[in-house]
């Protein structure tokens, strides 16, 4: 194996749809980690964004789901797979401001329609796919090495 | 700028991390919207902000945040003072509203620098 796909670090952190009680928790946790592990405070602010979107969508609208992350030296992947309604327009759940979240999620302070926008800009690679009516798939990478230029 | 500065100069209600009032505030953000938070707030800000339930700790804790402020005589909910103390996160309240809290905080840092 070559040196650079030495993987540094990897799990899977299960997350509850509709618990909102521990929104956030597999976020702190991959926070710790990383932070343990001395990675740049700028790379565990970003995986830390990018992961608590992703566990927040997974609250808001899964059944469950997990987030998977792995740290590789160049870069970290994280990947966030549920099971639920899935999205049935992409194009659409890209847009700034645009949610189906129910009033109950807005009046916390999400469903704003800017979580997947900020997966996005704060993520170096990402992509996004679902299946209506099995759930929805999120992969995204941050590179270790690049000088963020995003928001 | 420590939180103590601003708890006196704002007469600020310490509900949670009284032994935390020596944390640096090197700015703020005013938000109610999570990812609006997430997005652009930044470590050692003081987050001003009318949501009192459980999700703000996470946050707060996820950006390296110095500390909350409640604005309005906001209490926060008994859940949201639980997690402030396991994460060590201060929660503060502010009888003003929101846009005079944050005014007379970015005053402060401002005037007094951060």
């Amino acid at each position: 194996m070559l040196a650079h796909e030495t993987t540094l670090y990897e799990n899977q952190f299960p997350v509850e749809g509709g618990n909102f009680d521990k929104a956030g928790q597999v976020s702190s946790q991959i926070k710790a980690i990383l932070k343990r592990m001395n990675l740049s405070n700028e790379i565990i602010r970003r995986v830390a964004l990018v992961s608590y979107e992703s566990e927040i969508n997974i609250v808001s609208y899964a059944r469950k789901g997990y987030i998977h992350i792995q740290v590789k030296p160049d870069y970290v992947l994280i990947e966030a797979i549920d099971e639920g309604d899935g999205i049935p327009d992409l194009e659409l759940a890209m847009q700034q401001g645009w949610s189906t979240a129910s009033q109950r999620i807005r009046e916390m302070g999400f469903g704003a329609g800017m979580g997947l926008c900020n997966i996005k800009n704060f993520s170096d690679f990402f992509r996004i796919s679902s299946d209506v009516g099995k759930g929805t798939q999120l992969k995204m990478v941050i590179k270790i090495d690049k000088v963020f230029d995003g928001i | 700028m420590d939180l103590a500065t601003i708890v006196t100069a704002l007469d600020l209600k310490v509900c949670c991390g009284a032994d935390k009032l020596n944390r640096k505030v090197t700015g703020g953000f005013t938000g109610d919207l999570l990812s609006d938070v997430m997005a652009h707030s930044g470590e050692g800000d003081l987050w001003i902000t009318r949501q009192i339930h459980q999700n703000i700790i996470a946050v707060a804790s996820l950006k390296d945040h110095a500390g909350i402020v409640l604005v309005q005589g906001s209490e926060p909910a008994r859940d949201t003072l639980e997690k402030a103390v396991t994460e060590g996160i201060p929660i503060l309240v502010s009888d003003r509203p929101g846009f005079e809290t944050a005014g007379m905080i970015y005053d402060i840092l401002k005037v007094r620098g951060g």
